[in-house]
């Protein structure tokens, strides 16, 4: 029975961890600039919790065996415990995790303690029951203002959002069911939300962010590779939850003015 | 004759403990309204196990849709979208609430708690009848938001607002939902009344010579759950009633001004986020109390079954209390993607991981306990050492999630679905497996059967593994949480084939459940008696008879003269020696 | 405040059968442990009882807790208009009929006054029950003011006075769910009359212990407890007087 006991913890032990490095399934290609960090962080902390892993259950799988009840003549060793050892494995411990916890930290400031740079691309991103909806300024680097009285889901696109065309700094908003980004330039976000709770989740961009009603918040990313990539939305919103995706078209930064211009002409 | 159970106890004043007479008289009395913590405990134990099937089959379904989303089942038809959201709101609501927070503390805590430390029952006997029969009325309030109009709501166990707090946001978020709200309130009552008798009793009724330091550390376990209940109910119950006044009353706690299919609804200013604040205060000690139990049990089964003492009492106690005190400043690490201020990010992931030392150290000195021990693989002890290696993968999948730049791509994925599972859907359920082959001898006066035992515990172990295991892969991929289907999302399509080996697995464990329930019931009416003491074990339920009197010691209540968990004591004549035995001198330093 | 003790052989006014000698329990015949007889376990029962108190206090503190909490974080509340694209507070004050709360707090503070009264009244009954159990002594039967009565009408009385403090804010139009500011001054208002009105029902069950012929230890435990309940509904009221005050 141990032997069978550290068979089976040893078998799923190596079995997890061999598709874990085979990266069987495994994080989609990452095409921002946080990308990269984040990623090495990633990799560091499976590397530093899969030695811990295979260390722990390794050790649990062979004491069960090694131990077994050998009946009246073997005896256990009578032992409350080691203070020493107790006291040097909880520093340890506190030093590996909270270590790890603070490289990842440079991170993280990076990418949410500052605001965007100048000249980064204002797009403004709305969630509603099951769409998203994408604003760019237009010529005159303004969003507009929106209602909530002049919102029209079924209509699609400027109605969607509540466009106040009444505003002149609206008039030339264009609104899209597609984001459009170029390439290598840094994307200033604002993510709204209309109804419920909804999140902006570009797995390839290692970008996730919650949109919230009542709050406009602002985060910015920069995606570095050409291609399509697609958003899930990944907070509970409603029965359309699983259907509620959207793109991402990353395209040169031609392609993108002349996607936007063209945007922009259909709104005088 | 003394007045006992008469027309005059109150909740307050207690009825005299000492049982000096009769137990009651009479099916109602002896069965349904008992006072005897015994009987009380099988009550919660099995309105656990009720709850824990309902829960299983709202899996079944779940996992069966998200393979066969066309499928059409005999007597449920074809399960829509919005109906599998409101399977998996019942799943982990029912889950959560009746059985992790029920069967451990409710079900073994009320039964053994008082005999572990020497005391004739509980320090409020009616009041813990009354907290029983309290969480039945909120187990059939939850039931019966199934049969309403719209039906169970959908907005997941944590019941996010606005989706949770406006009628119209979805099916099932009408009745169901405000039932839904109800059933919890009334379960923190329940609870809160449940957590004043365990610390009541724990600090007041120890037998003599029962020292804090020398308590079974499931009796620490217990007290510590109850001192988080406590806090952590209480907070509950606020953010349950702010939802409901938003849902019924029109106030805007929660809601700012939205716009829903096109209508504006009438309300504005309020903070999805102060309802993640409260609920999350709460939540992340109501895991902590669903796996403390849990981390007792093993803790006294690995020590019984090495025949060894637990390694290094204190700390083991000390790692509990930091638990649980530091379990109540970590909630923001569930709101890392919220809109929280960043800052605040920051610091909840450092004392998140901070939090991680204790139940490390916890693990090494269960892996200290086993080391040089005379392990005995008995169906206990098996679900004891599963307990130790789900919850050491469980526990290992958090350091990913408490870095905020890592919890960017997993937060709402099914890394986090495998993360909680191994540690409440699994290790946690091993404990209560674990105690329930430990104790029913104890409680019944008799065996279950070891073949069935041990042919339960390879289906489950393996099979839990083969379930959530692969759920890392998933989270890793992208695949977010309650996806109805995988149909939409074009880089879901890949996942499909690992979904359905998860889903096989699924099927096949809980399949495997019908052993333990089978097994259980059979040795109940069935199974070869048990002894005093068939594990040869050291706490104090041991030294009294199996199933235990009345009054838990037959009129003569213990005096305790050793330590919990004194196995392998050089130059005694057993290899063990009870609480209740004369003190082992000259008596070791802990 | 004299506690009884515990190594007191009480023997109460009422006759209880415990038979002969106490059932003998190991670990000596120390009445302060449990397991003694009855009445050496009375000190044991009383300290259970308010420590049982104590703890079933602290979840109600926490309630208030996260009510006191979900108050400073809305209050202080931005939230997103879209309409001006900027972020505004909608949190106006609500305007509370000051002087019948100063009317209904005295009444609570005058009850919490009777039932300290009430409270030692019944404790000086208990020590004074193995005197008046000797045969042949009389301490004279003096009519006892009804502390405990008096308490539950000011206890009603105070529950009148919130109804009234209701209907001034409904005849305002302050109506719950108008502003934020009335949410809470209505949630918090209500759920500690809710919770007063329980202590009602205690003080209303801790009076018919007299004429339900219970034991005085009995009764004492139930006053004593009934009665800290009470000083705690007085302390909470004080408490959310001072929040509406400053926060509302």
């Amino acid at each position: 029975m141990g032997l069978a006991l550290l068979v089976v913890i040893w078998l799923i032990t190596f079995i997890s961890t061999y598709f874990f490095i085979a990266k069987t399934w495994w994080l989609p290609a990452g095409v921002s600039a946080a990308a990269a960090g984040i990623d090495r962080q990633f990799a560091f902390t499976y590397v530093v919790m899969g030695v811990v892993f295979v260390l722990a259950q390794c050790s649990l799988g062979y004491f069960v065996w090694k131990y077994r009840d050998r009946g009246k003549a073997a005896k256990a060793e009578y032992s409350h415990g080691n203070t020493n050892l107790e006291v040097v494995w909880t520093v340890l411990t506190a030093i590996l995790f909270v270590g790890l916890n603070l490289m990842g930290s440079r991170i993280w400031a990076a990418e949410r303690f500052e605001p965007a740079g100048d000249g980064a691309l204002k797009v403004e991103v709305t969630g509603m029951q099951f769409a998203w909806y994408f604003r760019y300024t237009g010529p005159d680097g303004k969003f507009g203002l929106t209602s909530p009285k002049l919102m029209d889901p079924s209509s699609g696109s400027e109605a969607a959002i509540g466009l106040d065309t009444s505003d002149p700094a609206a008039k030339d908003d264009v609104v899209t069911g597609t984001m459009f980004l170029p390439v290598n330039r840094q994307v200033d976000l604002t993510l709204r939300a209309v109804d419920v709770i909804h999140s902006f989740f570009v797995p390839n961009f290692r970008f996730k962010q919650d949109a919230v009603p009542g709050l406009a918040i602002h985060m910015h990313f920069t995606p570095n590779e050409i291609g399509d990539y697609e958003i899930a939305c990944a907070e509970l919103c409603g029965l359309g939850h699983y259907k509620m995706h959207g793109m991402v078209k990353v395209v040169s930064q031609e392609d993108f003015d002349k996607w936007l211009t063209a945007r922009e002409a259909e709104k005088q | 004759m003394a007045d006992g159970t008469g027309g005059g106890e109150t909740i307050m004043a207690t009825s005299e403990i000492a049982h000096a007479h009769a137990a009651p008289q009479g099916f109602i009395r002896k069965y349904v309204f008992s006072l005897d913590h015994k009987i009380i405990g099988i009550q919660y134990f099995f309105l656990a196990l009720t709850a824990v099937w309902v829960g299983m089959i709202l899996s079944l379904l779940m996992r069966i849709h998200l393979i066969w989303p066309d499928a059409n089942l005999p007597l449920i038809g074809h399960i829509q979208p919005e109906t599998y959201l409101s399977l998996l709101t019942m799943h982990g609501t029912i889950m959560v609430f009746f059985v992790l927070t029920t069967a451990p503390q409710g079900g073994f805590g009320n039964y053994f708690l008082p005999i572990q430390i020497g005391a004739p029952d509980m320090a409020f006997p009616v009041l813990n009848m009354l907290s029983f029969w309290t969480t039945f009325v909120a187990f059939v309030v939850m039931i019966a938001a199934f049969f309403v109009t719209g039906g169970a709501p959908l907005h997941g166990w944590t019941g996010y607002p606005p989706l949770s707090a406006i009628q119209s946001t979805g099916p099932g978020e009408g009745l169901g939902a405000d039932l839904w709200i109800t059933s919890i309130a009334i379960f923190c009552a329940a609870s809160l009344m449940g957590a004043l008798n365990f610390i009541t009793t724990t600090l007041d009724l120890r037998a003599k010579g029962m020292s804090l330091m020398r308590m079974p550390l499931t009796v620490w376990s217990w007290f510590i759950t109850a001192i988080l209940g406590l806090l952590a109910f209480g907070v509950l119950l606020s953010a349950g009633i702010l939802l409901l006044m938003d849902r019924n009353l029109g106030t805007s706690f929660y809601i700012p001004l939205v716009v829903v299919n096109g209508q504006v609804m009438g309300h504005r200013g309020g903070s999805p986020l102060l309802w993640q604040h409260l609920f999350w205060f709460f939540g992340h000690p109501e895991v902590y109390i669903a796996i403390l139990p849990g981390m007792g049990v093993a803790s006294q089964l690995l020590s019984t079954f090495s025949r060894k003492p637990i390694f290094g009492y204190r700390a083991m106690v000390y790692a509990m209390l930091a638990i649980g005190f530091l379990g109540f400043m970590v909630w923001g690490h569930h709101m890392f993607m919220s809109g929280m201020s960043p800052w605040s990010a920051f610091a909840f992931s450092i004392l998140t991981m901070c939090i991680g030392v204790p139940s490390a150290i916890k693990t090494f000195n269960w892996l200290g306990t086993l080391w040089r021990g005379n392990v005995r693989l008995y169906t206990p002890m098996l679900f004891a050492i599963g307990f130790v290696s789900l919850f050491v993968s469980g526990g290992l999948s958090g350091p990913f999630l408490a870095q905020p730049t890592l919890d960017i791509p997993l937060h709402d994925t099914y890394f986090v679905v495998g993360h909680f599972h191994l540690i409440m859907g699994v290790a946690a359920i091993f404990g209560i497996f674990a105690a329930t082959y430990y104790w029913v001898p104890k409680m019944f006066g008799r065996m279950m059967n070891e073949t069935l035992g041990k042919l339960h515990f390879w289906f489950t172990f393996i099979g839990t593994y083969a379930i959530f295991m692969p759920m890392h892969y998933l989270g890793m991929a992208g695949h977010p949480r309650r996806y109805s289907q995988l149909t939409e999302v074009a880089y879901l399509h890949p996942l499909i084939p690992l979904q359905r080996f998860i889903s096989i697995a699924a099927f096949i464990t809980i399949g495997a459940q019908v052993i333990f329930v089978l097994n259980l019931f059979w040795s109940i009416f069935r199974g070869p008696k048990a002894s005093d003491n068939p594990w040869e074990a050291t706490t104090l339920e041991w030294s009294t008879s199996t199933p235990p009197p009345h009054d838990n010691f037959g009129g003569h209540t213990p005096v305790v003269h050793n330590g919990p968990y004194e196995y392998g004591v050089p130059g005694a004549d057993r290899d063990f020696v009870m609480q209740a035995d004369p003190a082992i001198s000259p008596h070791p330093a802990h | 405040m004299a506690t009884l003790s515990p190594n007191l052989a009480v023997r109460p006014p009422r006759t209880r059968d415990t038979g002969g000698d106490p059932p003998s329990y190991g670990g000596g015949g120390n009445g302060n442990q449990r397991g003694g007889n009855e009445s050496s376990d009375y000190g044991g029962r009383l300290r259970r009882a308010r420590l049982g108190l104590v703890v079933g206090l602290t979840a109600v503190v926490m309630l208030f807790m996260g009510f006191t909490s979900a108050l400073l974080v809305r209050r202080g509340l931005p939230t997103f208009d879209q309409q001006t694209n900027t972020y505004s507070r909608d949190w106006i004050p609500i305007r509370l009929p000051w002087t019948l709360i100063v009317i209904n707090t005295a009444v609570l503070l005058a009850s919490s006054v009777t039932i300290e009264l009430a409270r030692r009244d019944i404790s000086r009954q208990m020590a004074l029950a193995p005197v008046r159990s000797i045969p042949g002594v009389s301490l004279g039967d003096e009519s006892r003011f009804p502390w405990l009565g008096s308490t539950v009408v000011l206890g009603l009385g105070f529950l009148v006075g919130q109804f009234l403090v209701f209907r001034v804010l409904q005849q305002q139009h302050a109506f719950l769910n108008r502003n934020p500011s009335n949410s809470f001054a209505y949630l918090l208002l209500g759920t500690h009359a809710l919770h007063l009105a329980g202590g009602v029902i205690a003080l209303i069950y801790a009076a018919a212990t007299t004429w339900l012929n219970r034991p005085v230890e009995a009764r004492r435990i139930v006053i004593d407890v009934t009665a800290w309940y009470w000083h705690f509904m007085a302390f909470l009221w004080m408490y959310i007087f001072v929040i509406l005050l400053i926060a509302r």
